[in-house]
């Protein structure tokens, strides 16, 4: 199983690394994002301080829903999906193997996004790396776990662009609060580390929900 | 019409109609004074809420795993039943809570887990009436996650400190208001089953109309 | 199998969690003195009942909405079966 998880990941990786397509899409549309915010959020020249977790979180979950939509829509154009579900594969490894993928691009965009932040809000965020990373982590496989259950079932759906967001935002909600908290805490002059503590131990408890789930139901949700 | 509608809406309704006798009944609460009142209707469509969210789940989960049409009926309709005293629960909150904690609305656990699992519930919806082939698998999907969320909601005002009063409150209630508080309850559960078997005959009707269409075209 | 794996990872979680809760919510002041309701000023003082009679009001209206807008929908589609059915009756 964790080999085929391995081969669907490698898979991914080497296509995506040819073009690079959805990498820098991703990264220019969270770029993007997180300028637009602080450029609504500006006053008088200044950005607002507390302002940097959120956006932070939200570049996050938007351009990872962009991404989710583009990864899934070239399995569609190629038939890639329908062919790896005809595989003699464990289905489950299937789901694992795509959820790194996503992981894996979306912490790739991550490494530009927190300097980005960093540096246009003043934010400490560097002044503790591990938990972080640690916030980040969590946060980022809880998002990725739903998005690549609910984007896989919807590679098949009708308007399945406007209904990624409509099925994974309102389910995301506690990773997305999660993390913004966490994020928040360690921005914080004294840092709290019981509190990130709380907040990771949060995220991680949901990412055990959320991908349990997700390995129970993805095989019925893919079968026709 | 079905043979069980009209005496099961007969009682739901004489009780309903009773249940305000009881609530005027029901002595003031020391700090909320008149406000509070709305607590007996607001705590049994929270309970049907959160029940209706574990119907939906446990339907779809069977569905899922097991085919079978009814299951997909039954949550279609517990979804549809989810919004609505999803609905009176955010409506009725407020207008208690302007007055009890001077404002509308607080970003605290409760409500805010609350309010998401409401959109759970709206999504799923959305997903079955626009989804188009496949949708119903896609919305059972989402409500096994949705269930998920039904027991954080109940726990998270035990766990955290919130605005919200705790689920300590019930156990804990003088006689007076509890015999208010069960018997909304049970117009309420009466009123649950009474809308959800009315729904589910809907979505039969609904099937049976799309065999009639299907055998009309061989 | 799984289902309990899932489960006892799910209600160990509310336990991973039990660091001391921290204070998220903003408490409304504490009473340190108890004030007649008269003594307030005029915008303090919030009636209840318009409160109270919205709020039963909306449930009402609410649930009733509801009931029609199935009963419509029933009978709507009861109203096609029956036409369909008429429509078959007749071609065989």
């Amino acid at each position: 199983m964790i080999r085929t998880a391995w081969l669907v990941l490698k898979k991914d990786l080497t296509v995506e690394v040819r073009s690079l397509e959805i990498a820098y899409t991703t990264l220019f549309f969270a770029v993007s994002c997180v300028l637009f915010f602080a450029f609504a959020l500006v006053k008088e020249g200044k950005a607002p301080e507390d302002g940097a977790a959120g956006i932070l979180w939200i570049a996050i979950a938007f351009g990872g829903t962009l991404a989710l939509g583009r990864a899934f829509e070239r399995e569609r154009q190629s038939e890639t999906l329908r062919a790896l579900l005809m595989a003699p594969a464990a289905r489950p490894a299937i789901y694992v193997g795509k959820l790194l993928g996503i992981v894996a691009l979306l912490a790739a965009a991550e490494v530009v996004l927190v300097p980005l932040v960093a540096f246009l809000f003043q934010a400490p965020l560097l002044s503790h790396p591990f938990w972080l990373a640690a916030v980040l982590l969590s946060g980022t496989i809880g998002f990725a776990a739903v998005g690549t259950l609910f984007s896989a079932m919807l590679v098949r759906a009708r308007s399945r662009d406007v209904l990624l967001p409509v099925l994974l935002y309102p389910i995301t909600v506690p990773v997305i609060i999660a993390g913004v908290r966490a994020t928040a805490a360690l921005l914080q002059p004294d840092v709290e580390l019981a509190l990130v503590r709380f907040w990771v131990a949060l995220l991680i408890a949901l990412d055990v929900v959320f991908v349990t789930l997700a390995l129970w139901t993805f095989e019925p949700l893919m079968t026709d | 019409m079905p043979k069980w509608f009209v005496p099961l809406a007969a009682v739901t309704a004489l009780m309903f109609a009773g249940s305000p006798f009881l609530i005027a009944n029901a002595p003031y609460e020391a700090t909320m004074g008149l406000v509070q009142k709305i607590f007996y209707y607001h705590l049994p469509s929270a309970w049907v809420f959160l029940l209706s969210a574990i119907v939906c789940g446990i339907a779809s989960a069977r569905f899922l795993f097991g085919g079978s049409p009814r299951q997909d009926r039954l949550a279609y309709a517990a979804a549809e039943l989810t919004v609505l005293f999803g609905a009176i629960v955010l409506v009725t909150g407020p207008l208690w809570a302007r007055k009890a904690w001077g404002v509308w609305w607080q970003w605290d656990v409760r409500l805010t887990s609350s309010l998401m699992g409401w959109m759970v519930a709206w999504a799923y919806l959305l997903v079955r009436k626009y989804g188009g082939p496949g949708s119903d698998k896609l919305a059972a999907g989402l409500a096994l996650f949705g269930m998920a969320n039904v027991p954080f909601v109940y726990i998270s005002v035990n766990y955290w400190r919130t605005i919200h009063p705790a689920t300590s409150v019930v156990p804990t209630l003088p006689v007076d208001m509890g015999v208010a508080l069960w018997f909304a309850v049970g117009c309420f559960l009466l009123l649950f089953v009474l809308l959800l078997r009315l729904r589910v005959y809907l979505e039969e009707q609904r099937a049976r109309l799309d065999a009639l269409y299907l055998s009309l075209d061989e | 199998m799984r289902v309990l794996v899932f489960l006892f990872l799910f209600l160990s979680s509310p336990a991973m969690a039990q660091q001391p809760a921290p204070d998220q919510s903003q408490q409304p002041k504490q009473t340190d003195e108890f004030v007649p309701i008269s003594q307030l000023p005029a915008q303090d003082q919030l009636p209840a009942a318009p409160l109270l009679v919205t709020a039963y009001a909306f449930v009402w209206v609410v649930l009733f909405a509801y009931v029609v807008s199935v009963g419509r929908r029933l009978t709507k589609v009861q109203n096609e079966v029956e036409r369909l059915e008429s429509d078959i009756a007749k071609r065989t």
